[in-house]
């Protein structure tokens, strides 16, 4: 369990390194998530919109973030999570997400921290999503 | 085109159970190993009544219509044109598998950007549970490219 009196501005969460996403993840992900936008899993579709083939959903990435912050404080803590997509992530490539603690503040309801977060590409670093999210280690279930 | 008339549009509200089954595959999609969300019963010990819904999963549970681009393309957005600019979530409840959760969603800007080669909408939309409890809220930006 990680102790909030023992954080500090600056501090980085533990990464994560995701496998390589195949076209076989942007398959799954199209039926578990729902989004069956044929950009993610139609060569033949991407290609008609101007893109050389698929390309992952942003909202995967956006989903392993959230495994970032789950894996390090429970699910109850997050109030808010912020993220804008800076550019699309092609297949065959992996994310690393990172997380980095920018700010800390205690009150005698709330024990908040703003994390941002980033997921890039996992060879060369290019960011593919950056954000923040809000943490409140008093908030239970 | 977008229209800026279309600010304030509110969308049919979607109505979605949060399935077990459906958690445990979106739980294979994204490589989730955090047992809190793939074994009910570690769950249940971390004080959940059942398999909770991780962060993102909202956005998914909302587009569990049969067509969930109609509104956009009512809206004159083709779906090759379109990308994810931006999200955010903000969580007041927490939802688990056998919710009946239901989304209020409308359009709460538009706005275009170079001169119209790049048109932004923003969609908002407000989570509530069967106990008519606020679950999240959830913003939506898309870009249009013209």
């Amino acid at each position: 369990m990680v102790d909030f009196s023992n954080l500090s501005v600056g501090e980085e969460l533990p990464a994560l390194q995701t496998d390589k996403i195949s076209r076989t993840t942007l398959a799954l992900y199209a039926g578990a998530s729902g989004d069956h936008n044929p950009l993610h899993i139609d060569p033949d579709f991407a290609a008609s919109a101007g893109f050389d083939d698929v390309f992952a959903q942003g909202m995967l990435s956006m989903a392993y973030l959230g495994r970032l912050l789950t894996n390090w404080v429970p699910q109850s803590y997050i109030k808010n999570i912020d993220v804008r997509f800076s550019s699309i992530t092609p297949v065959n490539i992996d994310i690393i997400c990172t997380g980095i603690i920018k700010s800390k503040t205690e009150s005698a309801s709330q024990k908040t921290l703003e994390i941002e977060i980033e997921a890039k590409d996992g060879n060369t670093g290019d960011i593919k999503i950056l954000g923040l999210a809000l943490l409140d280690f008093n908030s239970t279930l | 085109m977008l229209d800026k008339n279309d600010i304030d549009k509110e969308f049919k509200p979607v109505v979605a159970e949060v399935e077990k089954g459906r958690l445990l595959f979106f739980a294979k999609a994204i490589g989730e190993i955090n047992p809190t969300f793939t074994d009910e019963f570690i769950a249940i010990d971390n004080g959940y009544s059942a398999l909770p819904v991780p962060p993102t999963f909202l956005f998914c549970l909302k587009m569990d219509v049969p067509d969930p681009f109609e509104n956009y393309r009512n809206l004159g957005v083709s779906l090759a044109n379109m990308l994810h600019a931006k999200q955010s979530f903000t969580y007041h409840t927490p939802a688990v598998a056998g919710d009946l959760l239901t989304f209020y969603s409308h359009v709460a800007d538009i706005y275009d950007k170079k001169g119209g080669a790049l048109e932004f909408l923003v969609e908002k939309t407000k989570v509530v549970n069967q106990r008519d409890e606020h679950v999240a809220d959830i913003t939506t930006t898309l870009v249009i490219r013209n």
